[in-house]
């Protein structure tokens, strides 16, 4: 079955959401299955969701072992941080 | 019995007993994404039955509810088409049975949705999406297990050949069909067959499965209430609570 049914990870868009989230993943045999899969297993079929599928074998993820090195240096440096501009109340979703 | 209650009721029936079906199933698919599929599929269908039996409930006009109809009649009251009482067998079977009854289902629906009676419309416009998915499921899976190993190409051919001489009832037109056709209720039996024989022939051909000759001799009979020994089983389970126990609020 691990053979012939590979892991897939699911990225779905809810009907208002802005960008694709990972919901989890699943078992099918190629992409199409997948998608239908992902269709009855993470959305019940609401009207407006996209739906991303991708191999897990195909998700190359960062290593725990490297965290410091990625993300810690430039916490302890403000200026990296674009919070000093005060935002107009008509920009949304930044 | 009216013509329109007698069309109704047997819309309501084949989404019945075909939901009850395929909850046998529930915990029993090949794999955990496919017994989801097929879960959904059969509260769809348990969806479309409350709708039909609320609406022949009150065409009826006794007083009953679609409890009523669903509990509390017997296998000769019963309206449904004999394929949705063929039992689930193996998967491909299942899923023959499912594709068969989908095609059927589809055309069906689409021809309701210009229904005259508004009602009717407005259920098979509700039950269209649905029925859109459960075809395009089914009609995948046929193509993939009739074009995947030796076994399950012979397991679907097998399944195909057992379950044809059921698809023709569905195209059966008696009384009560025709005053609804005349009514503009109901679409036309022709347009509808040529449909079915259409799509199946092409999943079949993809699936390289062989079709039945379109005019092989056919079973009939459910829709007049003369049904297979595995209907009063299923009845049996699916009534036993409300028959034991009569009235119960639930």
């Amino acid at each position: 079955m691990s053979k012939e049914w590979p892991l897939w990870e699911v990225f779905i868009r809810s009907q208002h959401g802005l960008a694709h989230k990972h919901v989890g993943s699943l078992h099918a045999p190629d992409a199409e299955m997948a998608v239908n899969n992902a269709r009855d297993v993470y959305t019940r079929r609401n009207e407006g969701v996209s739906i991303w599928v991708v191999r897990a074998a195909d998700i190359v993820a960062s290593s725990p072992g490297d965290k410091s090195a990625l993300f810690e240096p430039s916490n302890s440096k403000v200026y990296r941080h674009p919070t000093f501009f005060p935002m107009p109340e008509e920009v949304k979703n930044l | 019995m009216d013509a329109k209650l007698e069309y109704v009721l047997r819309q309501g029936d084949n989404a019945l007993v075909l939901s009850q079906q395929l909850s046998k199933l529930c915990g029993k698919g090949p794999a955990l994404e496919e017994d989801m599929a097929l879960a959904n599929v059969a509260l769809d269908l348990l969806g479309q039955t409350r709708m039909w039996l609320s609406y022949a409930a009150e065409l009826e006009g006794k007083g009953k509810t679609e409890d009523d109809l669903a509990y509390l009649r017997d296998a000769n009251d019963m309206r449904c088409c004999l394929i949705v009482e063929q039992p689930n067998g193996n998967y491909g079977d299942t899923l023959m049975r499912q594709f068969l009854f989908d095609t059927w289902h589809y055309f069906l629906m689409q021809g309701l949705a210009k229904s005259t009676d508004p009602r009717i419309a407005e259920i098979a416009e509700k039950s269209i999406k649905e029925v859109t998915y459960h075809l395009r499921r089914s009609g995948d899976l046929v193509v993939r297990l009739g074009d995947g190993t030796q076994q399950s190409h012979d397991r679907m051919q097998a399944a195909l050949d057992a379950l044809w001489p059921y698809s023709g009832e569905m195209f059966i037109y008696d009384a009560a069909d025709k005053q609804m056709v005349e009514q503009g209720v109901a679409p036309a039996v022709e347009g509808l067959r040529a449909d079915f024989l259409e799509h199946v022939g092409e999943i079949l051909a993809e699936a390289t499965l062989q079709m039945p000759p379109a005019d092989a001799w056919m079973h009939q009979g459910g829709k007049k209430g003369r049904h297979s020994e595995h209907l009063g089983y299923l009845l049996a389970e699916m009534q036993f609570l409300q028959r034991a126990y009569p009235g119960a609020e639930w």
